[in-house]
């Protein structure tokens, strides 16, 4: 091991320990502190007050209960819909279709696809409209299709925004799994492709995607956004609630949501623990159920119907980016007509009603934070390059933290941190907090083709005697640039989306599209709140068409470097 | 039960047929050996008698077993039984429960499943084997409990697909007649393909050149 390589994997390490790790830590503990009636700010000593505040609060059963069920349901849904497309994609030999098809879906933030989602199910929305032309209706339905109280809306949400995700992780774990193979010689034995598909791809298939599975688990219970705007509002989710007691006027309502903060991310950490138990249930069953040899053969239609609930769900994703779309150039769009009667260019031609000035500081938050999230991750994958050593479990369990916890559990914490070293409510503060969440993502997107890179390559370079940073800057860097950018794109499209960091960090001070989105979402102008949401996942979009055309004209006479994706 | 090819040709989509038709019929207990240079097709006449032709290929002609036509049945409705050139096994699996996978569902109740499996194993010379990793079997371990496999779910025809080209000239042999005597102990048709000459020789049946 060359000292060179040690002294940059030292500082990578300990840039990631202090800027990541430490402040997730300091503000977990914070939350924690509060929660249990420690807070310097407030005075007061170490009690039990807020949790028996927490459980007086009316509607707390029912939030526990609400977020239990639309976390662990969409999950649930969106992976079995998921994997019935994942194998008619297989089965039909275009997976690689889907996989491009699918990734630009992925970049919508999830403000946007609930916004969207919302107009399309709402009592007046697109869907209802549509029936009305057909059924000769009058006057939108009586019923509550959005923010219902069994949070059905909100579970739908989140199946339509986790759908592409699952898709998309599940279709590359299976190019890691000998499919062909298993499929042939499960077939010669008598099985049908689904009877394969569930009892010998799955489980070969799962160690391989158990983590973005856990980490969409993790969002769905706790997140705040989609929540706001296609859950229940009285009462709503944990989360939901939680963000309200800590935005309210009376101070005093830290304790009971610092407790909320810390039973949310209990709820996460038992419902994760629950995966667990049960993949290990379900592993000794599934041993038992392929001991007994069925040859399933109905297996097939189950997996049918998933892939057809599979594309409609997909379908619905498409059609609420369509309806933003509508009402952000509509003018006169009244109930029963199924298209707007009038058009305008009003609210575009319009920057200065209030969406330029959040896309500013949504497109700066979201540069500063890629660029800076970028130069670390290409940091620590030079480190582990240059110290020969691959990544160790704690590593990667520290890169996936962020995204396992709930924001909610330590951004008050956090913030609090923040204010006392007076960073709150400026833009670093925020560009921090959204780092947090940005970083693991691009260090995902980048690993892989950076492990995937030519050794040749490089041990031809250092062979025409070329350093350390002349082998990265030369020849490393240009090689990756298509992923590189790719990443650079997944990572903007995930600070575009931050909700919770952004108002926590920027005190209300600073208004991006994400959170003027979903404030506006409730009750506003559909015309109004149709432009912030697809200037929200417009943003992400040319970020990634950014991210396949530059390679492509940079390198339009390299072939081996042209492709992002 | 014979295993009849009734005037078989497969092609790409688009382009010329890949060998001339082809009519051969496989006895009960017999092997026929299909020889031929490498690329001129003759894992896919396995692949399309077997029913897991890729997409992009075109077949004409019929297949028989016993007088079932199978032409337009699906891979797992045939009843055929295949060996592959790296007789893989399921690294997830245990060596047992890949045998396990193969047992046909005809046989019910745990322990007699169990005791079926195990006897399999005993054949093969694997008597406890049942718990190993199969990452820890040698080649000529692993061709045995492929075998086994193929064969507990009871097939009515067997294709090897070169099975014995990875194994080294020691083993070969004595796998060879593992094969053989085991097919033709169930009397199954066996349509072998190679381009070893000391399998056809083996075989000691017709041999067809595509």
């Amino acid at each position: 091991m060359r000292p060179e390589g040690q002294a940059l994997r030292r500082s990578v390490l300990i840039v990631v320990v202090l800027a990541v790790v430490l402040p997730i830590v300091a503000g977990a503990g914070q939350t924690l502190r509060t929660a249990f009636g420690l807070h310097e700010g407030l005075g007061g000593g170490l009690s039990l007050a807020p949790w028996s505040q927490l459980f007086a609060l009316p509607g707390m059963a029912t939030s526990l209960r609400l977020s239990l069920i639309t976390g662990v349901g969409s999950t649930l849904l969106a992976l079995i819909l998921a994997l019935g497309l994942c194998v008619a994609l297989q089965t039909s030999g275009r997976a690689g279709w889907g996989a491009r098809a699918l990734a630009p879906v992925l970049a919508v933030p999830h403000a946007a696809v609930a916004i969207g989602f919302g107009f399309l199910i709402a009592p007046a929305g697109w869907i209802a409209r549509l029936l009305a032309a057909a059924l000769g209706w009058q006057d939108p339905p009586l019923v509550a299709t959005v923010q219902d109280a069994a949070g059905l809306a909100l579970l739908l949400g989140l199946v339509v925004k986790e759908l592409p995700f699952l898709l998309l992780v599940m279709l590359a774990a299976a190019r890691q799994v000998p499919v062909a193979t298993s499929l042939a010689l499960g077939r010669s034995l008598g099985y049908s492709a689904a009877a394969v598909w569930l009892r010998l791809i799955l489980p070969q298939l799962w160690p391989l995607i158990r983590l973005p599975v856990l980490v969409v688990q993790a969002y769905a219970l706790s997140c705040v956004d989609m929540a706001m705007i296609l859950g229940p509002s009285n009462p709503p989710t944990l989360a939901v609630a939680v963000t309200r007691w800590f935005g309210d006027p009376d101070l005093a309502m830290v304790y009971p949501a610092s407790a909320g903060a810390v039973l949310s991310a209990a709820l996460v950490a038992a419902v994760l623990l629950g995966w667990g138990l049960a993949e290990r249930g379900l592993a000794r069953a599934g041993l038992i159920w392929l001991r007994r040899g069925a040859r399933g053969r109905a297996e097939a239609g189950a997996l049918r119907l998933a892939s057809g609930l599979g594309v409609a769900v997909l379908g619905l994703g498409f059609a609420a980016l369509m309806v933003l779309l509508l009402w952000s150039f509509a003018f006169r769009w009244s109930f029963p007509d199924p298209l707007p009667e009038s058009w305008s260019l009003r609210l575009w031609a319009n920057p200065q009603g209030g969406w330029g000035r959040a896309a500013g500081y949504t497109l700066g938050l979201g540069l500063a934070v890629t660029a800076l999230c970028l130069t670390l991750a290409v940091a620590w994958l030079e480190a582990e390059d240059r110290s020969r050593a691959p990544r160790a479990a704690w590593a990667t369990a520290l890169i996936y933290l962020p995204l396992l916890l709930p924001q909610i559990g330590f951004l008050y914490g956090l913030n609090l941190l923040f204010l006392r070293m007076g960073l709150t409510g400026g833009v670093a503060a925020v560009i921090w907090a959204q780092a947090l969440f940005v970083f693991p993502y691009v260090m995902i997107a980048l690993s892989e083709p950076w492990r995937g890179l030519d050794p040749a390559l490089i041990r031809t370079a250092a062979s025409l005697g070329a350093g350390a940073n002349r082998r990265l800057f030369s020849v490393k860097l240009p090689t990756l640039l298509g992923p590189i950018l790719v990443a650079a794109a997944i990572g903007f499209a995930v600070s575009v989306a931050q909700y919770l960091p952004t108002l926590f960090m920027g005190a209300g001070r600073i208004a991006t599209l994400a959170t003027e989105a979903v404030t506006l979402a409730s009750g506003s102008d559909r015309r109004v709140v149709g432009t912030y949401a697809v200037l929200q996942a417009a943003l992400p979009f040319a970020a990634y068409g950014l991210a396949l055309a530059v390679p492509r004209v940079l390198y339009r006479n390299r072939r081996a470097l042209r492709g992002g994706m | 039960m014979a295993l009849q090819i009734e005037a078989l040709t497969i092609s790409p989509r688009g382009g010329p047929a890949l060998f001339a038709p082809l009519t051969l019929t496989v006895a009960p207990a017999a092997v026929v050996t299909v020889m031929g240079p490498s690329g001129v097709g003759k894992s896919t006449l396995l692949d399309a008698i077997a029913g897991h032709l890729a997409q992009g290929f075109v077949q004409s002609g019929r297949i028989w077993l016993g007088g079932r036509d199978l032409t337009t049945l699906p891979a797992e409705a045939r009843g055929i039984g295949m060996m592959f050139q790296d007789a893989v096994m399921f690294g997830h699996l245990s060596v047992g429960d890949n045998l396990a996978f193969g047992l046909t569902a005809a046989l019910r109740g745990r322990a007699a499943r169990r005791a079926a499996v195990e006897a399999a194993l005993q054949t093969a010379g694997l008597a406890g084997f049942y718990n190993r990793d199969p990452a820890t079997l040698s080649g000529g371990q692993r061709a045995r409990a492929a075998l086994m496999r193929t064969l507990l779910a009871e097939p009515q025809a067997l294709l090897l697909d070169e099975p014995f080209s990875r194994l080294d000239a020691g083993l070969r042999a004595e796998i060879r007649s593992f094969v053989f005597d085991h097919a033709r102990a169930r009397g199954l048709p066996v349509l072998l393909v190679t381009h070893d000459g000391e399998d056809a020789a083996a075989a000691a049946g017709p041999v067809v050149q595509l």
